[in-house]
């Protein structure tokens, strides 16, 4: 008993209905004579629940009730019968053979059965009917969908619709019906429908008595019926065009045969779709948006309202016209319309800030909305669309329910306030406390790193409350329970904590953590230590901190000892110390992760150690810049979660795998070793509407150059064999060709396809230059359209493309970060050549710079690739050369004089030699 | 944007003690989306975390409506219960509401005004049966809440049927004839 009770405690009314096996040996209930449709209904019900309680059954349990439950079609009581097909359908996904049922369920369709359960019949068939059989109940299905009944129409349509995918062929063929069943006007008869409904009341009537339901008046089978011809038709733009401007019936949106709301709702998606595609229907579509602005139903403003919102370059006419719809749902006692007017503005506040201000006094009544959520989006829209009076006040209201709203909403509160702080700095004090408030509040990683990264935000932005942050993250990695996060604030407290005037106050803290927490966190709070160390004007800190690294030498762990050993080895010899801590540049991730993988893959390069100093380096901004993170205001607060967004263009690091990845995969190359640098971006060698589009990359190994075209055809009904480019080059260039790997054949579905050219390079020690005359040449043969088997006979062809250029820049050089001053002095030795150029071209100093820059690709450094003054500048520039040419440097001396052009004096320092002359060969060339 | 008829994910009943009364979670096959829609809430354990967590948001009566866990949920208390209706948050809130109010309103003429947990779990076939008229698959079926009461049939009681038709009205008409004929013999 107690038992029992503990059990109805877990799952609610589970004694009630107690549990499966129970009912699978009470399912004897079906195979008694007579049927008690009662008893077996009762049974039914159970079956049901059990599944909606989130028990499952076995397959074969599931085909054992679901052939007793099929023995009930021998019963006529539609009570029971209605309750079958519930049981039908929710056994139906894991039973077997359930096909078996067809024809019983058939029966139930025909149309002269007037009963309450044809529409439950059509909607269980879809679940057990076997694709290849949709052909044999066409009739039934085009029957229903244009039935008079709704609810007929309706289960026909929704059971096509999940039909659908597993039937298109079928289904397509049901799109007459489907148009009819959107225009479709009346509903059944008044009398025939009022009076059935007056005699099924209650089900008093004898079973196979005429039943009529009450008529519904949601007019809904447009809805579903308008689904489904959006499905049919949805890769057929035209269509699609075409069905939207028949149905919104007109500029005013009036003329309309939809009169359900929902089926509304659809077309606007549509619409919107639609818009999205194709800008130049965007006027048409707009007006009938415009028009659903005024429809009667909420339902519909809302949907036109939130697809003007969402539209990109919406014109203001019409965005003010959609705010005010949203701004009347503000003031209205519902709080489903309260919350979808906020959710929209708060998300268009992020974009379209002074339009949405208008509503600034509506939203203000709503900021104490019983509804939190409501209270929330309107306090984080007034917070970017305010003044920065508004302020203290709505972070006041804002502290008095934190408390009560989830994580989520505290998450976009906190971003709103992140971004506010930056919008208005002077009000940092007020903002920060409210922060560090929250930071003591419980609260899950999300919402943590989302209060963290704020104030991280704020010590980078706002120098006023620098100190202030600092101290409260101190705190909270006192008691901070996420690893990440506390790893993090030290590395902060290390990166910002030295340049403050009272670096010993932060000593404690970190200290702490040396003492109290797990090995990750001690080794970071080691490396913040040892920046304290390292940056310490006072040499009686220095001295502490050596004391303190001294007793880490004991831990237990042994990445914490080393650590500690290095950094007392580094803070004695001050060039370790620049090399080590205050070191500005860090490798360019993307690359060094490249080499890393071309590294471990080639056997014959492990014999020897990883080569680091042909890795192009960035200053940290770069890698700050680079790794932005997305804001998640832009995810969390916008109405529609963008999923079909295209991806994000490929970075360097991605085409340069993709490419090692595809150079891999031909055997011919695998002798040449590794590849020494790749092109960043591919070259375009024909115009992008061409019949065939080639692009070029061009890969460097130590003894060769190979090309690689990409091909693409797009002519869908020719196929193009032994496809091959042919490569002129210039006169005693210094390559020789080695071979060509053709494509074989290569269709629409195929393309692109990769054509290689190899050279070998006659003296690997030169770096090759030249152009190359370029020539597509294939054999064009026609694909047959009936059978697609491409025809016998072809006919040679050729197709002139644009020159390939192998440069110096891009090429051979590839950027890379240094601080120039101090790598400029160290390279006084070495290899050095200095020329004066008379550039009379140029227009400018910017235009040499941009130029230069473009032709060496190189790194500009300290920002001088922007030209301060117009007649003097000195633009800096470092780089790598590939496959061991080692560091570059070149610093260009220039001036300007009207009539004169740019005077241009190179100096090039380099590593070796043959650097130095690689880059003054490329400007003089 | 969803450009399908698929709104509703998941249909809750849950009690005042934040226990699952009934909970069906559609997972509809020809979603065009399948495998993106059903990475959420797949596991009973996850959909009691889900419902546990979304109970103590919405305990208190007069919100209606909530985003939470990434899911838009409007709902509605009724005594002792509280009625979900789950849709992805692109979804349009007044249509979910739609199709929450259509259940509900159905729910209580069927019930007679009086849903609460006992009557809801001793009239189980009915709320299953208006579930199922209201909503098929994440596809909303119906939204006029009479229409959808009116399509719930009621069980009857398992006695033998009197069966009207010719042969026994016949029958009953001669047994009054007979009767009336002996009465006028006595007279």
């Amino acid at each position: 008993m107690a038992y029992a009770s503990k059990k109805e405690e877990e799952s609610g009314l589970s004694s009630y209905y107690n549990n499966k096996t129970t009912i699978i040996q009470e399912a004897r209930v079906f195979n008694e004579s007579p049927i008690s449709p009662r008893k077996c209904r009762a049974l039914l019900t159970r079956i049901v629940y059990l599944l909606y309680l989130g028990e499952s059954f076995s397959s074969q349990e599931a085909t054992t009730l679901f052939f007793g439950t099929t023995k009930l079609f021998q019963h006529k009581d539609s009570a029971l019968r209605q309750m079958v097909y519930l049981a039908i359908k929710e056994v139906a996904t894991t039973a077997e053979d359930v096909i078996m049922v067809t024809s019983s369920i058939m029966k139930d369709m025909q149309p002269n059965s007037e009963v309450i359960y044809r529409p439950n019949a059509i909607r269980a068939l879809c679940r057990i009917i076997d694709p290849s059989m949709a052909q044999g109940v066409e009739r039934f299905f085009k029957a229903a969908i244009v039935d008079r009944t709704p609810s007929i129409s309706s289960a026909a349509l929704v059971s096509s619709y999940h039909l659908f995918p597993h039937a298109k062929d079928v289904v397509k063929r049901w799109v007459n019906e489907a148009q009819e069943a959107v225009n479709a006007k009346s509903s059944p008869s008044f009398f025939g429908g009022s009076s059935g409904g007056y005699l099924n009341f209650g089900s008093s009537g004898s079973p196979s008595s005429g039943y009529q339901p009450i008529p519904s008046t949601s007019y809904i089978a447009q809805y579903h019926a308008l689904g489904l011809l959006y499905l049919i038709r949805q890769h057929d733009r035209m269509a699609v065009t075409k069905m939207i401007q028949q149905l919104g019936g007109g500029k005013s949106g009036a003329g309309t045969t939809l009169k359900n709301p929902m089926a509304l709702c659809m077309l606007i998606r549509y619409a919107a779709k639609i818009m999205e595609e194709d800008p130049n229907m965007q006027r048409q579509m707009l007006d009938l948006l415009d028009g659903w602005l005024r429809h009667k139903s909420d339902m519909v403003n809302l949907e036109a309202a939130r697809a003007i919102c969402e539209m990109k370059n919406v014109p203001t006419a019409q965005l003010s016209k959609a705010i005010s719809v949203l701004q009347l749902f503000l003031s209205s006692p519902k709080p489903v319309l309260k919350f979808a007017a906020t959710r929209s503005l708060a998300s268009l506040a992020l974009t379209h800030p002074s339009s949405v201000a208008t509503c600034n006094v509506d939203l203000e009544n709503l900021i104490a909305d019983s509804n939190r959520s409501v209270a929330t989006y309107a306090i984080t829209t007034l917070l970017k669309t305010g003044n920065e009076a508004s302020v203290d006040r709505l972070m006041k209201q804002i502290t008095s329910f934190m408390s009560e709203i989830s994580d989520e909403f505290k998450v976009i509160i906190v971003d709103a306030i992140r971004s506010l702080c930056l919008k208005f700095p002077t009000k940092h004090v007020s903002m920060l406390s409210f922060l560090a408030g929250v930071l003591r509040d419980e609260g899950g990683y999300d919402f943590k790193r989302a209060v963290v990264e704020a104030m991280f935000d704020m010590v980078k932005y706002i120098a006023d409350c620098k100190e202030q942050a600092l101290s409260h993250l101190c705190e909270f990695i006192e008691d901070c329970e996420f690893t990440k996060l506390s790893v993090r604030i030290l590395y902060l407290l290390g990166m910002e904590g030295p340049k403050s005037p009272q670096p010993t106050k932060y000593i404690r803290f970190i200290y702490n953590r040396v003492v109290l927490e797990n090995a990750t966190v001690r080794a970071a709070a080691v490396s913040s230590l040892a920046k304290f160390g390292v940056n310490a004007i006072d040499m009686g800190l220095r001295r502490s901190i050596g004391v303190l690294l001294n007793r880490c030498l004991d831990d237990v762990d042994d990445e914490v000892r080393d650590r500690a050993a290095m950094y007392l080895k580094v803070m004695k010899e001050r060039p370790l110390a620049d090399a080590y801590i205050k070191e500005e540049s860090v490798f360019s991730l993307a690359a060094l992760e490249s080499k890393l993988v071309a590294y471990i893959s080639d056997p014959v390069a492990v014999s020897q150690p990883f080569d680091a100093t042909s890795i192009p380096k960035v200053s940290r901004a770069q890698l700050a810049a680079e790794s932005v993170r997305p804001s998640t205001l832009d995810t969390i607060a916008m109405p529609v979660v963008k999923t079909d967004s295209t991806p994000p263009p490929p970075t360097a690091a991605d085409t340069q795998s993709t490419y090692v990845h595809q150079l891999a995969e031909v055997p011919e190359l695998a002798e040449y070793g590794p590849v020494l640098n790749s092109s960043a971006k591919l070259a375009q060698l024909t115009e992008s509407e061409t019949e065939y589009q080639v692009t070029c990359a061009k890969h460097i190994f130590k003894e060769h150059i190979v090309f690689q075209f990409n091909v693409t055809n797009t002519l869908p009904d020719t196929v193009l064999e032994q496809v091959s480019v042919i490569m002129q080059p210039q006169a005693d260039c210094g390559l020789t060709e080695d071979f060509i790997i053709p494509v074989p054949a290569l269709m629409t579905s195929t393309s692109p396809g990769i054509v290689y050219v190899s050279f070998s390079r006659d003296n690997p020690e030169e770096y090759a230059t030249g152009s190359f005359q370029c020539t597509l040449k294939f054999v064009s043969k026609e694909l047959d359209p009936s059978t697609g088997e491409p025809e016998e006979e072809g006919y040679e062809d050729e197709y002139q493309v644009e020159d390939v250029e192998l440069a110096v820049g891009g090429d051979y050089i590839i950027p890379s970060y240094a601080s120039f001053s101090s790598e400029w002095d160290r390279l006084r030795t070495g290899a050095s050549s200095t020329e004066t150029f008379s550039l009379t071209a140029m227009e400018s100093i910017k235009a040499a710079c941009d130029s230069i820059i473009e032709i060496l690709n190189m790194e500009p450094l300290g920002g001088t690739e922007v030209p301060t003054s117009a007649s003097v500048h000195t633009l800096q520039l470092s780089g790598l050369v590939t496959g061991g040419g080692g560091k570059v440097l070149v610093r260009c001396r220039m001036t300007y004089a009207k009539g004169e052009g740019v005077t241009l004096e190179l100096s090039v320092r380099a590593e070796q030699e043959r650097a130095c002359a690689l880059v003054v060969s490329a400007v003089s060339g | 944007m969803n450009l399908s008829l698929f709104t509703v994910s998941a249909f809750l009943i849950l009690d005042s003690e934040g226990h699952r009364v009934l909970a069906k979670y559609y997972r509809p096959k020809s979603h065009p989306n399948a495998s993106e829609a059903n990475r959420h809430l797949n596991t009973l354990k996850d959909q009691r975390a889900f419902e546990k967590g979304l109970w103590t948001k919405t305990k208190k009566p007069g919100g209606d409506i909530i985003l939470y866990d990434s899911q838009l949920a409007v709902y509605r208390h009724s005594l002792d219960l509280i009625f979900y209706i789950i849709g992805s948050p692109a979804e349009n809130e007044i249509m979910l509401h739609g199709a929450l109010t259509a259940v509900c309103d159905a729910v209580h003429l069927l019930l007679r005004n009086q849903v609460e947990k006992r009557v809801v779990s001793e009239n189980l076939d009915l709320v299953l049966l208006c579930l199922d008229e209201t909503i098929d698959d994440g596809i909303i079926v119906e939204t006029d809440s009479t229409t959808i009461a009116s399509r719930v049939s009621r069980p009857k009681a398992d006695t033998t049927e009197i069966v009207i038709n010719e042969q026994t009205l016949m029958s009953a008409y001669q047994t009054v004839r007979d009767k009336v004929q002996q009465k006028i013999q006595q007279l």
